[in-house]
């Protein structure tokens, strides 16, 4: 057995790659200028780029703009409305947001809003609808419930 | 004939932490969070590329399923580290380390080459233990 932890090939190679991911994960929401992040990572633009391709599968872009669509989907879920959605995940325009967003989920933003409004309103009036009847039953949840409202 | 693995659980001390932990530090993705009365909800989540695995994050508390001693027992059990859950795979195990590691997952072992191939060991918020390891140290040998 050999530790790789500290000797693993090119470790601080490795230690800036993912904190320019983190930074991406938490600062979706702002202007991010992606030669400022190779900067940081003290690398070339093109250097940068492959490494972070090697390791995530998607370039810088591609991959916060991954995470700018998954996290306005979370917030649509939430109720959020489109408009305010797109400004909320670092998009400046609500034509290349919701374009963008079609072309990844499927559907557009107001659509995917409306779906997720009307699966909140479903859950709430039948909640064992959603959830397998074989955990429901073993932990009691439906003893106390309503069977008639249940659609299974 | 059995087709596949649908729905399996992890159990946790606290499910509120348990979302922090396999949401916001793993990256999983949620599928369900429902309330279920007081103290209880219905969470489950998915790893990233495996949608179709729904991974119950289930709460020992005292109830119907869980008695009072069951319920200490699992939980001593648990946060003893007792429990291995499976293997996650990765694609890159060192970047992946590196990550996790920034946000605080408690590692018991750094990837580390075994004859079986690179392995990191690390634990949930409750104590259970995973094997973390990348795709081609999972692929069959030979």
């Amino acid at each position: 057995m050999i530790s790789m932890a500290e000797h693993y090939p090119k470790v601080y190679l490795y230690r800036r790659i993912v904190q320019a991911k983190l930074f991406m994960d938490n600062h979706y929401a702002d202007k991010i200028d992606l030669d400022n992040i190779s900067d940081e990572a003290y690398f070339s633009k093109f250097h940068f780029i492959r490494l972070f391709k090697t390791i995530y599968g998607k370039t810088p872009h591609q991959y916060l703009t991954a995470v700018r669509i998954e996290k306005s989907q979370q917030l649509l879920r939430t109720g959020k409305p489109v408009s305010e959605v797109c400004f909320l995940v670092g998009f400046d325009s609500l034509t290349s947001f919701s374009g963008l967003f079609k072309r990844t989920v499927g559907i557009s933003p107001s659509t995917y809003f409306a779906n997720q409004q009307r699966i909140k309103s479903q859950i709430i009036k039948t909640p064992f609808a959603f959830i397998p009847g074989c955990y429901a039953h073993q932990n009691g949840w439906l003893e106390n419930s309503n069977f008639e409202e249940v659609n299974l | 004939m059995i087709t596949k693995m649908s729905i399996t659980n992890i159990y946790v001390i606290n499910q509120d932490s348990a979302y922090d932990f396999y949401v916001n530090k793993l990256g999983f993705k949620l599928v369900d969070d429902i309330p279920m009365g007081p103290g209880t909800r219905w969470l489950t989540v998915s790893p990233p590329e495996q949608p179709d695995l729904q991974i119950v994050l289930f709460p020992i508390t005292v109830s119907k399923m869980f008695p009072k001693e069951t319920a200490e027992t699992m939980i001593a059990l648990i946060r003893k580290g007792t429990f291995g859950c499976g293997v996650l795979q990765c694609n890159d195990i060192f970047a992946t380390y590196e990550e996790l590691k920034a946000k605080g997952v408690e590692f018991m072992k750094p990837p580390t080459k075994e004859f079986y191939g690179t392995e990191a060991l690390f634990k949930d918020d409750s104590g259970n233990y995973f094997s973390l390891q990348p795709k081609e140290s999972l692929e069959p040998k030979g």
